[in-house]
């Protein structure tokens, strides 16, 4: 399997707004693909089509060979066991402690002794610098906190492909540079395919293997970093000449 | 796939020590600990892939044997093995982080659109819960630990300090107002029928109601407007766990019952409101008062009276669980869905219990 997800002809819609408008698309296994596109061109509409959370109104999403909105309930299972998602706000349980956010996928979709799902926990929370925040509540981080926190559930399960929407925004150069070199070790030593929507030109640099583009609904490009520089079309060149949208 | 073969204290594992071998590699760990009084080797030529669960176990066996004052030795780890027990040993490598604006016409057709798709998910949502808040009645898995308590005392206990209040108001006012009608004929003595049958039948349950609506109604769709807002749902659906399950179906469980329990306690003090305006006004005893109170009520009161509320809590959770859940927009929305469902859970409660009076006294 080259792919791992491989998207035809995808129509996403809110009500009767369309957002995104036939995107035909591949994602390579084993690398990093960068999601480009201004705000509000549907970058986060684009990953939450492909993780199911949306209906597509036209067209197919395969993930890991599997036809993500033809599942039935036990196959949605072990397409969600094997991916990631950390959310533009993090998005983690505010009810409960880091740590049990960290746990919550390792409970469900494993029967690891809870000795070994503690052991997990504490090392996905040291690997993002949080072993000291283990039992405070969401609410008592700090936003970069929470992103960390929320990437740690995102790999709790070191999953195949990882998402991330928009991981670096907000958080200081030090700590996105050292967030970029965690990404790459999870793609280096687990070998896991991931896709992240950035706008951050640094880390775009740093990390990217793959960079596709949407614009008003379309893809518009999709080729590596230097491809995207000399492409010719304009709105990429742009970006890529400034910086930002 | 892993194959594990033990010879005196070396032990040989072969294949993958990932996520779904773990367990197996733990359990044979866990027979041997007991067991061994010497230092033990792990031989990981022949592993061709781990991941952090495998590293948690080298991790938890090292440990072990620590405590026994034993030491765990790997042996011939390939560089790319030895790299990932790098990243994921708990503890030791640490990141050093510190448009167009629609025509009249179009507008009405969209909201007539929206509408109906609401109605659509409204009877989805309500069909879900039901659904699985009788499953989870049998089975607790997928719910929230601690969360059936938790929730009863936010529902329940923390609003019995102003439910108590204006039960005992309202029972004073209905006693006032009628006291000095009843005077006029000699009847004093009814007020305490008066009370009774109105707080028992209709005011209890639907103070409750309107207490609880304010209070527990708008905090039920804020939270799961937030949870919207800030991904949260979604989260919860990626990780392959039912939000509706998870989220919705505690509070309708507790609130099922805390709800009655808040409502008896409300008519109780509602009459208790009347005795006062009785004794103090109209020279009844407490005796002559309590007599007629319960001469007059019958158990199809109290029973309509606690069925009624449990419909009206039913009411109270799945608005503030449906405003919420189709809250738009940021922290703006979080407040706009909060307003809605109160409104709108006021509402239909009233409206429910003139079905209800139509139905039970008609
Ligand atoms: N739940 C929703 N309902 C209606 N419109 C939405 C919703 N979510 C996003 N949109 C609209 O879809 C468009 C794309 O949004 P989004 O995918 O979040 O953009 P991006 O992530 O690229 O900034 C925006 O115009 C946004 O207003
Ligand atoms: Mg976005």
């Amino acid at each position: 399997m080259q792919n791992v997800i491989e998207i035809e002809n995808l129509v996403a819609k809110y009500g009767e707004k369309v957002i995104l408008d036939g995107i035909n698309v591949n994602i390579p296994k084993g690398k990093i693909t960068i999601v480009l596109g201004g705000s509000g061109s549907g970058k986060t509409t684009f990953l939450r089509s492909i993780i199911g959370l949306l209906e597509p109104a036209e067209g197919t999403v395969k993930m890991l060979g599997k036809i993500v909105n033809q599942l039935d309930e036990k196959e949605q299972e072990e397409v969600l066991k094997q991916i990631g998602v950390l959310f533009q706000n993090g998005a983690l349980l505010n009810s409960i402690s880091i740590s049990e956010n960290v746990s919550v996928p390792l409970e469900k979709h494993t029967n690891l002794p809870k000795e070994i799902i503690d052991k997990i926990v504490e090392s996905k929370l040291s690997l993002v610098s949080l072993s000291h925040a283990l039992k405070l509540l969401p609410s008592e981080l700090s936003g970069g906190m929470k992103k960390r926190a929320a990437l740690a559930r995102a790999i709790a399960l070191d999953p195949q492909i990882l998402f991330c929407d928009e991981p670096s925004a907000g958080l200081d150069p030090i700590t996105s540079v050292n967030l970029d070199e965690l990404i790459l070790k999870l793609k280096d030593q687990l070998k896991i395919s991931i896709l992240i929507i950035t706008h951050e030109l640094a880390s775009i640099h740093r990390i990217a293997d793959e960079i596709i583009f949407l614009s008003k609904g379309k893809l518009i490009f999709q080729g590596t970093l230097e491809e995207a520089k000399n492409s010719g079309i304009e709105e990429v060149v742009e970006f890529f000449k400034i910086g930002e949208f | 796939m892993l194959k594990i073969s033990q010879n005196e204290n070396r032990i040989d594992f072969e294949g993958e020590l990932s996520f779904s071998e773990v367990k197996q590699a733990y359990d044979t760990l866990q027979k041997i600990i007991k067991i061994t009084n010497q230092d033990l080797i792990f031989d990981l030529e022949k592993i061709s892939k781990i991941d952090s669960s495998g590293v948690a176990f080298l991790d938890i066996a090292r440990e072990k044997l620590k405590s026994k004052n034993l030491e765990l030795k790997i042996f011939n780890t390939s560089q790319d093995i030895q790299e990932v027990i790098q990243t994921f040993s708990a503890g030791k490598v640490a990141l050093n982080l510190q448009v167009k604006k629609d025509g009249f016409l179009e507008s009405i057709g969209d909201s007539f659109y929206g509408f109906i798709q609401n109605l659509e998910n409204l009877l989805y949502l309500i069909s879900d819960i039901f659904f699985w808040s009788i499953v989870g009645i049998f089975n607790r898995k997928g719910a929230r630990k601690d969360s059936f308590i938790q929730q009863a005392v936010l529902i329940g206990v923390n609003s019995v300090p102003i439910l108590g209040l204006i039960s005992l108001l309202i029972g004073l006012i209905l006693a006032l107002q009628s006291a000095e009608q009843l005077r006029q004929f000699g009847a004093n003595i009814y007020v305490a029928d008066l009370i009774a049958v109105s707080m028992t039948r209709e005011m209890g349950p639907l103070i409750t109601a309107i207490i609880l609506s304010g209070r527990s109604g708008s905090a039920i769709a804020s939270e799961v407007a937030t949870m919207v807002v800030t991904e949260e749902l979604d989260a919860l659906k990626t990780m392959g766990i039912n939000p509706v399950r998870y989220v919705y179906v505690p509070k309708i469980h507790a609130i099922t019952i805390v709800m009655p329990l808040l409502a008896i306690l409300s008519i109780v003090i509602g009459i208790a409101g009347g005795f006062l305006i009785g004794y103090f006004y109209l020279d009844l005893s407490f005796n002559a008062y309590l007599k007629e109170t319960l001469s007059v009520l019958y158990l199809k009161d109290f029973v309509t009276g606690i069925l009624k509320s449990i419909a009206f809590a039913w009411i109270i959770v799945i608005s503030g669980c449906f405003y919420g859940s189709i809250v738009r927009g940021g922290a703006e929305g979080v407040g706009k869905a909060t307003t809605a469902s109160v409104v709108a859970s006021i509402f239909m409660v009233i409206l429910a219990d003139s079905l209800f009076s139509l139905i039970f006294y008609f």
